[in-house]
């Protein structure tokens, strides 16, 4: 145990936690946006998979990462766009919904890997960027200020998405909308305008959550390359409180969790890696049990709107 | 006056039974316009999937045996549901029935068959009653999600699975092989369960299946429990104040949903692969989901849903391997099911409050 707790080990953990809170980042500050208006797009996993499947394949066909990151977020922006039209306009209960959405955008990403690529290939991603004087630190240059553009995005998000959310007029509707949509209504709010527009804004976080997998972190598409991470995400935002704050917190909690585990096996000490994978999921549970009860949920959450019901 | 009014009510049910029934070859429409993009033809891919799930004996055979643990995920799925509560850890609870049953049969291999069997699809059901419970009392004690609960339950179980089956529970003959494959010994052949046709894999699993369709049926409908769940279920500030016990309902709508995903495995180990293998569920728990919502949730309804998406799966199979198109189309399609299912409920709906202000 001794051997995990050297400097270079605790700093490689501290690099690997940021990393791999990035698509979790992207994808639950989407999310929160869409649950705070009142919908809840279980769906998320499929999404990041159509993300991750589409900004790899046009990264690698056109040889910009960029374009790729481009593909990623249209695909995910129409199917959060399905999503919205599915839950929204023809009012489908979400939680289902959001099932059909991750087996069909499971089902049709494999489809097309399978299709059009057929073995896993590796692209080159985006890079690291150093940044000046401070990546220069020793150790904590290393750590905190040598990753990709899109790890920068992710953390960027937060103080964005905060603002947005609780500083604007549209924030405030977002708000008005999840917590009681025949107010807002009865305001002038459009409660289906407000909704389509944050689930597609899901959408579109989403599919940039997946492109961070496939263009910036791993690098290449494997069949279910997120296996679950967009679920995760989803928890992560009952565990945030639906704050971006929170989310920001629960995703370093259960990427530092993730990455210490990593290291674990990485330093080959004696606990089974199954256990260690376990780790984060039943940090998750615990999580949840604890958190729920320190913030209510949008209070129309899951609730489908009807114009002109009490 | 009155006879006329229940033809019309007949027919209106009737109508509103058979429209998911179209969303099948609206997603297979969806399904072809793919094939044709990557120049596969269609007509021919599909009739390979006909074929390949009811074109012989061994594919009609193969597609019961798919749909088996279909039917029985399915049925926890509709206990679940009429309750409210969204299960989707049938693959966590399939996988922890399936592991139970296996380390139960292997550990005791002596016992008459009589004791061994249904003890071992006890412990199925009492495995996937735990892992379906523990959310439930999570929900009930504590308000947290079941939805996320649940799928975190899925993950953890097939942790499980894989230390299981590469440490305590592998079999020793892979050991002394040096394989090291993932997988437990096999079970002892009292635990098998009888073959149904001779040289196929249908075994009796699919009669279990389909007289438990019936006394879930019986459950939901006639008895007073089951009319409680589903009071919970469609209207549980109103099932408050007729003094039910709303938390106590929501979590026995998951401990249940959990015993038949539980025991969905625990025949899928005793009546199929006869040992535990780690891809033994291959995604029944979500695909029961599609099977149990297709059948309206309905635990009959579920019974041909279930041989549907079983012929689904067989023939997705067959699919690929005569015409190489990859078996994800059927993924795919049962996503696209899924959603067309949950948004003609729409019509439903709409018909029926048509139906309200014109009575």
């Amino acid at each position: 145990m001794a051997e995990l707790f050297t400097l270079p080990v605790l700093f490689g953990i501290i690099y690997s936690g940021i990393r791999l809170a990035t698509p979790y980042l992207y994808a639950s500050l989407g999310e929160t946006f869409a649950q705070a208006s009142g919908v809840l797009n279980l769906g998320v996993d499929g999404i990041m998979l159509m993300g991750a499947y589409t900004g790899f394949f046009i990264g690698m066909k056109t040889g910009s990462v960029w374009l790729g990151l481009l593909a990623a977020a249209i695909t995910g922006m129409l199917m959060g766009l399905l999503m919205a039209f599915i839950s929204i306009t023809l009012k489908a209960e979400q939680g289902i919904s959001g099932i059909g959405l991750q087996l069909f955008g499971l089902g049709l990403s494999t489809l097309l890997f399978k299709l059009t690529m057929g073995s896993v290939e590796s692209i080159n991603g985006f890079q690291a960027i150093k940044i000046p004087l401070l990546g220069s630190i020793p150790y904590i240059g290393e750590a905190f200020f040598n990753h990709n553009l899109l790890v920068y995005g992710a953390y960027l998000m937060v103080p964005i998405s905060n603002f947005v959310l609780n500083r604007t007029t549209l924030g405030l509707k977002i708000r008005a909308v999840g917590q009681n949509p025949q107010a807002a209504d009865s305001l002038g709010v459009s409660v289906t305008a407000v909704r389509y527009l944050t689930v597609s804004y899901g959408g579109l976080m989403a599919g940039i959550a997946g492109a961070s997998l496939s263009i910036a972190l791993i690098n290449l598409f494997q069949e279910n390359i997120t296996n679950g991470m967009g679920f995760i995400a989803v928890a992560l935002v009952y565990f945030g409180g639906w704050k971006p704050t929170g989310v920001l917190i629960g995703s370093l909690i259960f990427s530092f969790v993730n990455a210490f585990q990593l290291w674990i096996q990485v330093k080959g000490i004696n606990i089974p890696s199954d256990f260690a994978v376990m780790l984060p999921y039943i940090l998750t549970i615990a999580a949840l049990a604890f958190a729920v009860k320190r913030v209510a949920a949008p209070a129309a959450l899951t609730k489908i709107f009807e114009r002109g019901e009490n | 006056m009155k006879d006329k009014w229940n033809v019309r009510e007949f027919l209106n049910k009737t109508v509103d039974a058979l429209l998911p029934l179209l969303a099948v070859p609206a997603a297979l429409l969806i399904g072809a316009f793919l094939l044709l993009i990557f120049k596969v033809n269609p007509l021919e891919a599909y009739w390979q999937l006909l074929k390949g799930a009811f074109g012989d004996v061994s594919g009609i055979t193969q597609t019961l045996v798919k749909a088996t643990p279909l039917l029985l995920v399915g049925l926890g799925v509709c206990i679940a549901f009429r309750g409210g509560i969204i299960n989707i850890g049938g693959e966590g609870q399939f996988i922890a029935g399936a592991l139970a049953a296996t380390a139960f049969s292997v550990g005791l291999p002596n016992l008459p068959r009589f004791i061994i069997l249904p003890l071992s699809l006890l412990c199925g059901i009492l495995a996937g009653g735990l892992w379906g419970g523990l959310p439930g009392i999570l929900k009930s004690r504590l308000g947290v999600n079941e939805i996320l609960s649940t799928v975190m339950m899925n993950a953890i179980a097939v942790q499980l699975s894989n230390f299981l089956l590469r440490g305590p529970m592998i079999d020793p003959a892979e050991l002394e092989a040096g394989t090291q494959i993932a997988q437990s010994a096999l079970l002892p052949k009292a635990v098998w369960l009888t073959k149904l046709v001779p040289r196929t894999l249908l075994h009796s699993g699919a009669i279990i299946a389909v007289i438990l369709a019936v006394l879930v049926f019986i459950f939901l409908w006639r008895t007073s429990i089951g009319y409680r769940i589903r009071a919970v279920g469609s209207n549980p500030e109103a099932a408050r104040y007729a003094g039910i016990p709303v938390p106590f309902y929501q979590a026995l709508s998951l401990i249940l949903g959990g015993v038949f995903a539980g025991l969905a495995g625990a025949v899928e180990v005793t009546g199929v692969s006869h040992r535990m293998l780690e891809n033994l569920s291959a995604g029944y728990g979500f695909s029961g989901i599609v099977a149990a919502l297709f059948g309206k949730l309905h635990p009959l309804g579920s019974i041909p849903a279930s041989i549907l998406f079983g012929a689904l799966l067989v023939g997705g199979n067959k699919m690929q391997r005569s015409m190489q198109v990859p078996s994800a189309l059927i993924d795919t399609i049962l996503g696209l099911i899924v959603l067309f299912v949950v948004s003609a409920d729409i019509w439903s709906r709409y018909r029926a409050t048509r139906r309200q202000s014109h009575g």
